[in-house]
């Protein structure tokens, strides 16, 4: 199931956005090696500029967020836990000590890929009063760069953190940026850059269902595997109503920077006109009664 | 310092015996995450505005409650008043689009807002409220000092329609947003930018010379609504989830717009010193936008804040 190589979705070419087919990406992080070949494969393919070069000290982490400069990121996470079966601690060259050894010293490197999730209902999208965020044949979230004002809402609806106005001195700056899903490979038939070059398909990109079907057995099989705590990150209960590009986890999400339960804002809609609505009936009658009155 | 030695301790244990056999360093502020998300770094993106906006608020509050005075002003014969109410309204909206204008970050791309109409977004319905309100506020103004009554009448209407929502608007804006400080007092916001807009309105007014009852009555009114929501904000607390609208420099600057406009306000207006209530008012209702945005800028960059939010 993981690692199909020449035979992956990944590396086929495909009509998706001649046929209207809605794509995803599948991350999985139990067979991510860190290696950042997807951070570099789209900052290159798609011109994005270097946004400094700092060093975090958290972990080999040094890119730190998805931003309008950085539109995949590879999280580096050590915690003090098991992952699955593994052995942990000191052997000492004593084979036999492996059980006890077992829970005394857990520890555990998680590496993730995050990404836009291309929110079935995307708050930037909904958000931007120029009509520059569209969703596109596969279901994607673009912004359209040419149409950007930078007005800068579609930063404050995302609820994820992910969609940001780049600044100045980069070039085009003062739009707001994030990923394309690679919309101009995938009108091509190629597949975006960061899938197309993990090499260890711990990024899958294909059909949305066949996806998420294969998303579900994963999490299956790592749990038989010891992997207790393995989990989809893909929040449909929510009003976001699930994301196009989903996550096994392990553990918590808030640990990855992800929002437990994200709220796509135009759900505040409704009462906040309410209130909008009533306070300016109120302005209308104070000011007439004041008139009136006094 | 102790860190640091047991580092080199452990690196020369690995060094004679290629293993090292015991626990490793915990040192602080280290590798593993210890902060709450993941190494304490914001979940959310935290708001790109610049100054020009809380001012945008402040300016649109009062020329959009400034046509509303107008309107009824015309209506009771107050003619000077309405005169100078419809002056601030127009100047008002100029001032909101230039200040619009130069926070986007294509300015010269500005018209993109007029391309669409999208209901669901507040941005492009508040574009098109202050587009109609400005081209009606200014012929307005015109048709009023041309004395051309039936052009000014439905003008009149329209200003001060498109002005009431122009000045209460800008709370739901920040209302539905993803950042939980401000989402979560989307009720609120409204009223409370609505009530500061309409007593900044009637303090300048009355600052300019303009020193009747009516804008007293309507200042009494928005500097006792302005302590009764300080109330509701004081008392309306989510924990860590909106901690920036009680703490720290956001915390103090909404405080302190707060209690200028509301308590301070009202106590000047009861003694009679109205143009001490008008002038705290007006800085109580400034320093009060800049807060919100403050505030949202803090929260959003607070992951604790965001996790708090959606604990369930």
């Amino acid at each position: 199931m993981i690692g199909q190589g020449a035979e992956s979705t990944n590396q086929r070419r495909h009509s998706y956005v001649d046929d209207y087919v809605e794509v995803g990406f599948f991350t999985d992080p139990t067979v991510c090696i860190g290696c950042k070949a997807c951070e570099v494969a789209c900052k290159e393919w798609n011109e994005v500029p270097d946004d400094g070069f700092t060093w975090s000290g958290n972990s080999y982490d040094n890119t730190g967020r998805l931003g309008a400069s950085t539109w995949r990121h590879v999280l580096f996470l050590e915690q003090d836990r098991q992952k699955g079966n593994q052995v942990v601690g000191s052997i000492d060259g004593d084979l036999s000590a492996v059980a006890s050894a077992k829970a005394d010293d857990p520890f555990r490197w998680v590496f993730l890929s995050d990404v836009c999730k291309h929110c079935e209902e995307a708050g930037c999208l909904e958000a931007c009063p120029t009509g520059s965020i569209i969703r596109t044949e596969v279901g994607s979230v673009f912004v359209q760069d040419d149409v950007c004002n930078g007005c800068g809402y579609c930063v404050v609806s995302c609820p994820f953190g992910v969609i940001d106005r780049r600044s100045e001195p980069l070039p085009n700056a003062g739009g707001a940026f994030k990923c394309t899903f690679c919309y101009d490979r995938q009108k091509s038939g190629l597949t975006p850059a960061c899938a197309k070059v993990c090499p260890t398909e711990s990024i899958v990109f294909g059909r949305l269902d066949d996806l998420r079907a294969r998303a579900d057995e994963r999490v299956r099989q790592l749990r038989e595997n010891g992997y207790n705590d393995a989990q989809l990150y893909d929040p449909k209960e929510t009003s976001v109503r699930g994301i196009h590009a989903f996550f096994l986890i392990l553990g918590e999400p808030g640990a990855y920077g992800l929002p437990p339960k994200p709220d796509v804002p135009t759900i505040y809609l409704k009462s906040a006109w309410a209130s909008a609505i009533a306070t300016a009936i109120g302005a209308f009658i104070a000011t007439l009664c004041a008139f009136y009155f006094l | 310092m102790a860190d640091e030695e047991r580092l080199d301790q452990l690196r020369e244990e690995a060094w004679r015996k290629g293993v090292v056999s015991g626990r490793g360093v915990d040192i602080s502020g280290g590798p593993i995450p210890r902060q709450s998300g993941y190494y304490g770094l914001p979940i959310l993106k935290p708001p790109v505005w610049t100054w020009e906006v809380p001012v945008y608020f402040f300016v649109g509050g009062i020329a959009g409650m400034a046509a509303v005075i107008a309107l009824t002003a015309t209506l009771f014969h107050h003619v000077d008043l309405a005169r100078m109410a419809m002056l601030l309204a127009a100047l008002g909206a100029i001032l909101s689009s230039i200040l619009l204008m130069l926070d986007l970050g294509r300015p010269r791309l500005f018209l993109n807002m007029l391309r669409v109409f999208k209901y669901k977004s507040v941005m492009s319905v508040g574009a098109w409220i202050l587009t109609f309100f400005g081209g009606c506020a200014v012929s307005g103004l015109i048709a009023l000092q041309l004395k051309w009554l039936l052009l000014a009448w439905p003008l009149l209407v329209g200003s001060a329609i498109l002005g009431v929502l122009l000045g209460t608007y800008t709370g739901a804006l920040l209302g539905v947003t993803a950042i939980p400080a401000w989402y979560l007092h989307r009720v609120l916001l409204p009223i409370h930018f609505g009530t500061a807009g309409l007593g900044s309105a009637a303090a300048l007014l009355e600052l300019l010379g303009y020193r009747i009852a009516p804008l007293h009555g309507l200042g009494l009114l928005a500097a006792a609504g302005e302590s009764l929501l300080w109330i509701w904000l004081e008392l309306d607390r989510h924990g860590a989830a909106d901690r920036a609208l009680h703490e720290g420099q956001s915390g103090w600057l909404i405080r302190g717009g707060e209690i200028l406009s509301g308590p301070l306000a009202l106590l000047f207006r009861l003694l009679g010193l109205i143009p001490f209530a008008a002038v705290f008012f007006l800085i109580g209702a400034l320093i009060n936008r800049f807060g919100w945005v403050c505030a949202g800028k803090v929260c959003a960059a607070d992951p604790e804040a965001v996790l708090a939010a959606q604990r369930p």
